[in-house]
């Protein structure tokens, strides 16, 4: 479905992603874990059009999407939960809804948002309140509902757990195995690697913008050399 | 009796300045954009509609055509001038916006040369007035606060319920988050250029028909008074730029009636400066923080 093909990125004169390539197959939990500053959130702005890759292809559903701007992409069916959330804090948590089905049809938004409001109880009791007022969870709910509003195919969310106390992780872990089985293919970018290995089926782990493992979850969630540098020990 | 009186000049003057100082704060809020050009806007809305009645045209096309002039010149300098700096220092973004400014006022006097031109007022809106409760308000006042309030109503509701007023603001907001839902941000912005050249349009008009002539440099005056309404009132929000207007507006008047009409502009910048002290962010502004 995804297929990044050893792209470069550069801010400036600073090399961050050092030809990368991988790969998300329909119906998967991808995840890429790495420290901070490896190159995660560079990776998925590069795949949503954010910013532009000096070399290498991105293709999504078979299509050459590197190049295309950034709020074309999303009509394709690939929604991006920004690092950070970064829902309209000055708008109502309906008025962020509506922003993410921006691309689609009036008619259709409607029911989209009973969706989201049936599986975000928390947003449908505080719709015509700012997001600014909202708590760090309910915002992040907000966030991954307004990405849900596009009904994209793929679904890459940027580090989900930030800030969250654990038993709201847990809940918005639990979201994403749901959306999954529901038929939304994830590409998760995590620090919290242990929860996002637990989850994915497979990962890649980042280094300083370089790919250094990629192998199924379980496999890295035992993996000596991964245990030591993200797991704790 | 003179007190209402003054008081309608004083809304009619502040409407006016609400107006134009909409489309410096609109700009503002959406690129951090102060566009001194914006007054020059004015000025080319005030010619179009000089030339227009000169030629003869009536009145209902003479207006929409000047409006729709300040529209599209407006959309051609973001185009040409602004949308090739998105991503460049703000310092080369205003310092191209008083070059804009500058060309179209010298553009202006070599075309019409510096003399200014009377304005035929009455055409567009007749001499006379109407008695409201033993009150005798002129055609001009009444029209200009009835256009002003209603384009001001328009607006609220264009950028509060309307699908590209909540792209507006959701772009205002967060540019990169914006584009993550697929909204264009060039041709936000382009609609925001389009909707504050409208409103100063309206405004030219209004401005033309209260202080009936045109000149090259009209909108020097008429864009800084405005844009100090803008900052009074806290540059980017919308309710305080309208704010900002009346209030000058009838400031102005009050220091006329008062008999010192040579200090009104000083008065004006007095006043500035006094709310820039006492509460930096304006009537209405909220402490922003600073975008990259
Ligand atoms: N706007 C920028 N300008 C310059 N350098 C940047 C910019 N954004 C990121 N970088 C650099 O690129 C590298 C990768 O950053 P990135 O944000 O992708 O890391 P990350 O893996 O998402 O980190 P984190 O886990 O902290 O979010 C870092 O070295 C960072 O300093
Ligand atoms: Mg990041």
């Amino acid at each position: 479905m995804l297929k990044v093909n050893d792209i470069n990125v550069y801010y400036g004169s600073i090399h961050a992603i050092k030809g990368v390539s991988f790969e998300v197959e329909k119906g998967e939990i991808v995840t890429l874990i790495g420290a901070n500053g490896a190159g995660k959130s560079t990776i998925l702005n590069t795949v949503s059009g954010l910013l532009p890759a000096k070399s290498g292809t991105v293709s999504f559903m078979g299509k050459t999407i590197n190049g295309i701007a950034a709020h074309k992409v999303v009509g394709m069916g690939l929604a991006q939960v920004p690092e950070g959330r970064r829902v309209f804090l000055n708008m109502t948590v309906q008025e962020n809804l509506e922003m993410g089905a921006y691309t689609r049809k009036s008619a259709e938004i409607d029911d989209s948002i009973a969706d989201v409001y049936e599986r975000f109880p928390r947003l449908k009791e505080r719709r015509k309140q700012v997001a600014g007022t909202l708590s760090g969870g309910e915002q992040q709910m907000l966030a991954m509902g307004r990405a849900l509003m596009s009904k994209p195919e793929l679904l890459m969310l940027d580090e989900p757990s930030m800030g969250l106390a654990p038993i709201l992780v847990e809940q918005i872990f639990d979201i994403i195995k749901e959306l999954n089985k529901a038929g939304t293919t994830i590409l998760l970018v995590e620090q919290n690697a242990q929860m996002a290995l637990s989850i994915a089926d497979r990962g890649y782990v980042l280094e300083t913008g370089k790919i250094v493992t990629s192998a199924k979850a379980s496999d890295l969630l035992n993996d000596d050399s991964v245990k030591k540098a993200y797991l704790g020990g | 009796m003179l007190f209402f009186s003054q008081l309608i000049n004083g809304l009619q003057l502040g409407s006016i300045y609400a107006l134009v100082a909409l489309g410096y704060s609109m700009v503002y809020g959406i690129i951090l954009l102060l566009n001194f050009a914006h007054g020059d806007i004015i000025m080319v809305g005030g010619y179009i509609a000089l030339l227009a009645i000169t030629a003869g045209l009536p009145t209902y096309i003479a207006v929409p055509l000047s409006i729709i002039g300040c529209i599209l010149l407006a959309c051609i300098i973001d185009k040409v001038a602004y949308s090739p700096l998105r991503k460049a220092p703000r310092i080369s973004l205003l310092i191209t916006a008083i070059g804009v400014s500058l060309l179209l006022q010298n553009l202006a006097q070599l075309i019409f040369s510096a003399k200014s031109q009377p304005f035929p007022s009455s055409v567009v809106i007749p001499k006379g007035s109407v008695n409201i409760g033993g009150f005798a308000i002129s055609y001009t006042a009444l029209v200009t606060l009835v256009v002003a309030v209603v384009s001001m109503l328009l607006l609220t509701w264009l950028v509060q319920k309307s699908k590209m007023g909540k792209a507006m603001r959701a772009v205002s907001e967060d540019m990169g988050a914006a584009q993550l839902m697929g909204i264009s941000v060039n041709s936000t912005i382009s609609f925001t250029f389009a909707v504050g050249s409208a409103l100063a349009g309206i405004g030219a008009i209004l401005y033309c028909c209260r202080y009936p002539q045109v000149s090259p440099t009209m909108g020097s005056l008429l864009g800084l008074k405005a844009f100090v309404a803008a900052v009074l009132g806290g540059i980017g929000s919308i309710p305080g730029a309208m704010l900002g207007g009346f209030a000058i507006g009838l400031c102005e008047v009050l220091v006329t009636s008062l008999g010192g009409s040579a200090w009104t502009d000083a008065v004006v910048f007095a006043i500035l400066i006094v709310v820039l002290l006492i509460k930096p962010t304006g009537f209405m502004g909220k402490a922003m923080s600073e975008k990259v």
